[in-house]
């Protein structure tokens, strides 16, 4: 398989339309499996009670807005490498999401907070970079609203999100590298999971949830972009006399 | 199944506010943004289709 095929926005426009819907309806149906073990099937916590089913979503809305930054990180090299027009295009797209689920974190972990420390936030090492990484992104996103010439704005918010990509280990390893009132984590690669089993598939299903909803919206988004981009091509022009007229 | 009814369902154990608090703005978080591309989507297409007749005109 050739994968600079697909580096083309029109191949891509036309992949990415075939998959949304795919994402779009996996997600959903992941979510309602997911919700049904969060509070059906998972047992109350023996310490925490049943505020410990916050994590269900403060987890994986965490793994993802740090995930999500890499991907765009990743996009935004790429894209000042090789001056790929799609690059630059995913790591825009990927933005917004990233920022949602960032703000989801921080939300559902002040409100984790409050009952088990007493406090809806703290200062401490892990809290305060993962809200620096809501401002990276919302910086990145407006960098890219200030600059009118697109592909300037495509080469100095790759830029800012590389520059920040830091942040993504400090937030990760943030509690082991200082001593935090955020827990250390719960699951590692090295070594077995310090909770139930069906919390745990209870989140990492969730966690998947999140991963095909945030490919979902991106390629909504990407394609939105796209077509903007590529408007004078035929192949756009045929697409809007088609689409326009149907919808 | 660990709930004895609704009103325990709701409660979640007194943590009612944490528990819903999160869960509900999450959904609302993903409702918004959905809608918003949705329509963003929709404006965007009319929007070029627009500039289209312009340009053919």
């Amino acid at each position: 398989m050739n994968l600079y095929h697909f580096s083309s926005p029109s191949t891509f426009y036309h992949l990415a339309g075939r998959l949304t819907p795919w994402f779009g309806w996996g997600a959903a149906l992941l979510t309602a499996v997911g919700l049904y073990i969060s509070f059906f099937v998972a047992p109350t916590d023996f310490q925490q009670g049943e505020a410990y089913r916050i994590i269900f979503i403060h987890v994986p809305a965490a793994w993802m807005s740090m995930f999500i930054y890499l991907v765009m990180a990743f996009w935004g090299a790429i894209g000042l490498a090789f001056n790929t027009r799609l690059s630059f295009m995913l790591a825009r797209a990927l933005a917004p999401t990233g920022a949602m689920f960032t703000f989801v974190a921080l939300w559902t972990g002040a409100l984790w907070g409050k009952p088990m420390w007493g406090a809806w936030w703290v200062w401490d090492a892990r809290l305060t970079s993962e809200l620096i990484l809501l401002f990276l992104y919302v910086g990145i996103i407006a960098l890219w609203a200030a600059i009118d010439d697109v592909r300037r704005g495509d080469r100095a918010g790759a830029l800012l999100t590389l520059i920040g990509a830091i942040n993504v280990p400090i937030i990760y390893f943030s509690v082991k590298w200082w001593n935090t009132l955020h827990q250390g984590s719960s699951i590692n690669l090295m070594k077995a999971p310090s909770m139930a089993k069906i919390m745990l598939w209870g989140m990492l299903i969730m966690a998947i949830a999140a991963w095909f909803y945030a490919i979902a919206v991106t390629f909504v988004r990407v394609r939105r972009m796209i077509l903007e981009r590529e408007r004078q091509t035929e192949w756009v022009k045929a697409i809007l006399d088609t689409q326009v007229e149907a919808s | 199944m660990h709930w004895n009814n609704l009103d325990d369902f709701l409660s979640m154990g007194g943590y009612w506010l944490y528990v819903w608090g999160s869960f509900l703005v999450t959904a609302a978080c993903v409702v918004i943004e959905v809608v918003v591309l949705k329509h963003a989507d929709t404006d965007t297409r009319r929007r070029l289709k627009r500039m289209q007749q312009w340009e053919t005109e």
